[in-house]
């Protein structure tokens, strides 16, 4: 238990470096896609919900197989540069969450967005502040303020959601889990290690977003 | 196409089997977790600290570990810990848990534990004054919560039951870790074998769509039976 506990660590830098990179990139795709359903032209709203809906509605396990093994597959793609990205499995993986929490960002961003009162937007317009000038400082911040709940749980679940890089050969804090376990044969002793490390960054994110949620209140 | 044929020469009966399996895996799963929602949920609502303590640990533990996590400790621990409690009763030979079983009690856990959290909303949300008046009408303990709380807890859950439901179908691709043979597993060998890993995937992912929409369906038309009233 405690001999795994340093190699589990070292597998945890990984995990975290999944994460955020995922986070990262997909913040930027759920707002660009959150904004796209706002448009009223109905086949880029349509084109943008149908993105969500897939994303949504199918495994991540099934979204990282098809951009690690099937990608692969196209003889084009391997003559392009993008090649160089798609043969690494761990690029593989960045790119798959990215789109799976930008497609959950993006319905986070978007029922934030329809919530903000008309009245708000109204009130800039008559104050003579650009319409673009109302998306950047009044409505995004909004925005902000209000998803931050939502988006907290889905940190959480992204957070869970990294252990399956385990599946494309990368070594992250499940997939170095599982790799002990199957060599000692100590199942429980090592869920204990791993989960609690799990917890604790779960712990840590859930008090951030508290915080911040404080911070942004509409009180202060 | 021809790689999809029913029969020998394709790949569509054996998909249409693994769909009925993800399937069953999940209805199970379900219901595994009911089992363990009904146990937790009272012990959240209790009014005793330590009970509390053991279901708050058990929904916090596992909403906040990995899926994949939790197939692994059962996968690899199951059959240790059967073997375990065999031997008390004196049985000392090697029992193997089908996968089946094995994979549907690790996500009815995980499924358990989100259908806790949305019965304890439900049940919260319901006005204090109904608990009352049941009270009031000498209605005993059983029949209030059968007849008069448990109705209008549903209308209340199902629309986030729906969701859990999505959660633990989507989660039951990750049994094919553990090689029950559910879509994710059968389409991994077809892929191997056929060395078209696009097409297989893209078709797994079009099942789960497919699985999904029409769960959707079907759940709207019970939200919509179990709202009547309102």
């Amino acid at each position: 238990m405690i001999t795994s506990f340093p190699k589990l660590l070292g597998a945890t830098v990984v995990t975290l470096k999944l994460l955020s990179a995922s986070l990262f990139f997909g913040l930027f795709l759920g707002l660009f896609f959150a904004i796209l359903r706002l448009n009223k032209n109905i086949f880029i709203n349509k084109f943008a919900y149908g993105y969500s809906y897939i994303f949504r509605g199918t495994p991540l396990l099934v979204q990282i197989f098809i951009i690690y093994f099937g990608l692969g597959q196209i003889e084009y793609l391997r003559t392009t540069f993008l090649w160089v990205i798609l043969k690494e499995p761990y690029w593989c993986a960045i790119i798959a969450f990215t789109l799976n929490t930008g497609a959950y960002t993006s319905e986070i961003l978007r029922s934030a967005f329809q919530t903000i009162k008309p009245g708000i937007i109204e009130a800039g317009k008559s104050l003579g502040i650009s319409s673009k000038i109302i998306f950047y400082k009044i409505q995004i911040p909004i925005a902000i303020r209000q998803s931050l709940p939502a988006y907290g749980n889905e940190i959480i679940l992204m957070m869970k959601g990294t252990s399956l890089a385990s599946t494309v050969t990368l070594m992250d804090l499940t997939g170095v889990a599982k790799y002990i376990i199957s060599t000692t044969f100590k199942p429980i002793e090592v869920f204990i290690v791993a989960g609690g490390i799990y917890l604790f960054m779960t712990f840590i994110i859930h008090n951030v977003i508290k915080y911040l949620e404080k911070k942004y209140s509409f009180q202060q | 196409m021809e790689l999809l044929a029913f029969g020998k020469t394709g790949w569509g009966d054996e998909l249409f089997y693994a769909t009925l399996m993800t399937i069953a895996v999940s209805i199970t799963a379900m219901l595994v977790g009911f089992f363990f929602a009904l146990i937790f949920t009272p012990l959240k609502l209790s009014k005793y600290k330590t009970l509390n303590l053991v279901g708050n640990f058990y929904t916090t533990v596992i909403r906040g570990v990995p899926e994949l996590l939790v197939i692994y400790l059962f996968f690899f621990g199951g059959s240790g810990a059967i073997m375990y409690v065999a031997s008390i009763f004196g049985y000392y030979e090697y029992i193997e848990i089908n996968a089946f079983i094995t994979g549907s009690m690790a996500i009815g856990i995980i499924s358990g534990a989100y259908s806790t959290e949305v019965f304890r909303g439900a049940i919260q949300s319901i006005d204090k004054g109904q608990f009352e008046a049941a009270k009031v009408l000498g209605i005993n303990k059983f029949g209030q919560f059968y007849k008069i709380i448990l109705p209008q807890m549903l209308r209340l859950a199902i629309p986030n039951l729906s969701n859990v439901w999505q959660i633990t179908l989507k989660d039951t691709s990750l049994i094919s870790v553990t090689g029950l043979v559910e879509i994710m597993r059968q389409s991994y060998i077809a892929a191997g074998s056929t060395r078209d890993p696009l097409f297989f995937y893209s078709f797994a992912a079009v099942l789960y769509l497919l699985l999904t929409y029409v769960s959707m369906k079907l759940i709207n038309k019970l939200e919509v039976r179990y709202s009547r009233g309102y």
